[in-house]
């Protein structure tokens, strides 16, 4: 007995440093059961505290990246919310039906397309609206726009997904007009004075005229069909010297409140500009 | 300050730089982690009893291991480099001079080199072993070994430092 004693006593340091390393090992092979003891838990209330300080200390120096992240993930679910995402028309509303050629031997001639007005200006002088529909879904340059309330304009230009349509409020627009009542033909100009009023040119004075008449598209346009409303005669100025009456029209459509817009494809347009084209052989 | 108060305050700092400042650096090379903070045992006072040495590195690195939830395996390295440090200052200085004169281990009690040598083979056996008991196995055993190489030598990079940042001079007031 007491040689063991000496022996503790010998070698207290070394037996000491084996206990030690033992006990290290063993709660280190089953640190998970050594978690949910008292003592453990307690320890842990002292450290997560000093934690959870440390972390509230040093979240300001990351407030600025963590900002940039916060931006940016809003940025990405924005870009997620529903609203964002627009199918471009595919519908097409078929004049008669699908065939190109009806039972009675009728060729199709025109063919509307519906499209969403995205973007639209009124206050310049060369003023155009957009249209969220393009080649991709079918339309081409020259195709006709009308709102329900009238004629807007023809397509210039057509990317994969968008349009541009020439509105009638377009210094360069230039539309076949007539008077409902007698047919008498004019040309459809805008002097970028007033958006709500065109100037109809060229209108004979035989023509019987009176405001408050209605003026609608001609037969001869390649783009427009005929018998489309385009507004109604406000002022009458003849001049002496000219034969032709010039026409103060007041627009039917509303060109500061477009929502959606029409297209009208002649299908036989290319045809006809052609031949219209063409210099005559005799 | 008594040596009491000084180690107590040691005990706090060194785990909290290590929890909180070595622990946040990002990784730096699959060799590379930086330990700092067995420094604490390597300056422990010459006349420390070895028991309370041994107990003194088991609670120490019992307590870093309640921060990094790995309980036990900082304090066995600890209590191993507790249990080499004796053997290794009989081996490094002078006995009888320097224990006399110095309160602990530093450049200035037992010499640049010494001290660089005991900072060295400590924190080899330190990493070597926490190295070991952490992975249960050799594995590869060159990335083992390059692993303690390169996480001792940047410990040992910082102990010098740490020599020479803070003036220590642990000289034992009372021996003079």
């Amino acid at each position: 007995m007491k040689n063991i004693l000496f022996f503790i006593r010998r070698y207290l340091s070394f037996l000491s440093f084996l206990v030690l390393q033992v006990i290290s090992i063993v709660m280190l092979s089953n640190a998970s059961k050594t978690h949910q003891s008292f003592f453990a838990s307690a320890v842990n209330e002292v450290t997560g505290n000093i934690n959870k300080r440390y972390s509230g200390f040093r979240d300001y120096f990351t407030l600025k990246e963590t900002n940039r992240l916060l931006v940016e993930e809003n940025n990405r679910l924005r870009n997620q919310l529903a609203g964002n995402f627009e199918s471009p028309d595919i519908r097409k509303e078929k004049f008669i039906d699908t065939l190109l050629r009806d039972t009675l031997g009728r060729a199709r001639k025109y063919t509307w397309l519906p499209a969403k007005v995205v973007g639209n200006s009124y206050t310049l002088q060369n003023n155009y609206v957009t249209i969220e529909r393009g080649s991709n879904q079918g339309v081409t340059k020259g195709m006709a726009a009308i709102s329900s309330q009238g004629i807007v304009g023809v397509v210039v230009e057509t990317s994969p997904n968008f349009s541009k349509i020439m509105s009638l409020i377009h210094r360069n627009s230039k539309v076949s007009a007539m008077l409902k009542k007698d047919n008498s033909a004019g040309s459809l100009e805008w002097d970028g004075a007033d958006p709500t009023y065109l100037i109809l040119r060229n209108v004979t004075k035989g023509a019987k005229v009176a405001v408050g008449d209605s003026v609608v598209t001609s037969n001869y346009s390649a783009n427009f069909p005929s018998r489309l409303m385009i507004g109604t005669v406000a002022g009458i100025s003849s001049e002496s010297s000219s034969n032709f009456y010039t026409l103060k029209i007041k627009t039917a459509t509303n060109f500061f409140s477009l929502q959606y817009v029409y297209l009208i494809e002649n299908v036989r347009y290319s045809e006809q500009v052609q031949l219209e084209n063409s210099v005559p052989k005799n | 300050m008594s040596s009491l108060l000084k180690n107590i305050i040691r005990f706090i700092l060194f785990i909290l730089f290590q929890v909180y400042i070595l622990n946040q650096v990002p990784p730096l090379h699959q060799f590379i982690v930086p330990y700092l903070y067995f420094l604490y045992i390597l300056w422990l006072p010459f006349s420390m009893n070895r028991f309370w040495l041994l107990l003194v590195s088991f609670v120490f690195g019992l307590t870093l291991d309640y921060f990094t939830g790995t309980y036990g395996l900082h304090a066995a390295p600890c209590v191993l480099i507790a249990f080499i440090r004796p053997f290794l200052l009989n081996l490094l200085i002078p006995q009888d001079t320097t224990e006399q004169s110095y309160l602990e281990p530093g450049s200035k009690s037992m010499g640049w080199a010494p001290y660089a040598l005991y900072a060295a083979l400590l924190s080899f056996a330190h990493h070597f072993y926490l190295v070991l008991i952490e992975w249960l196995q050799f594995g590869n055993f060159v990335y083992f070994i390059g692993k303690v190489a390169g996480t001792t030598a940047i410990s040992l990079l910082m102990i010098l430092l740490a020599e020479m940042l803070f003036h220590r001079t642990g000289r034992a007031r009372a021996k003079g």
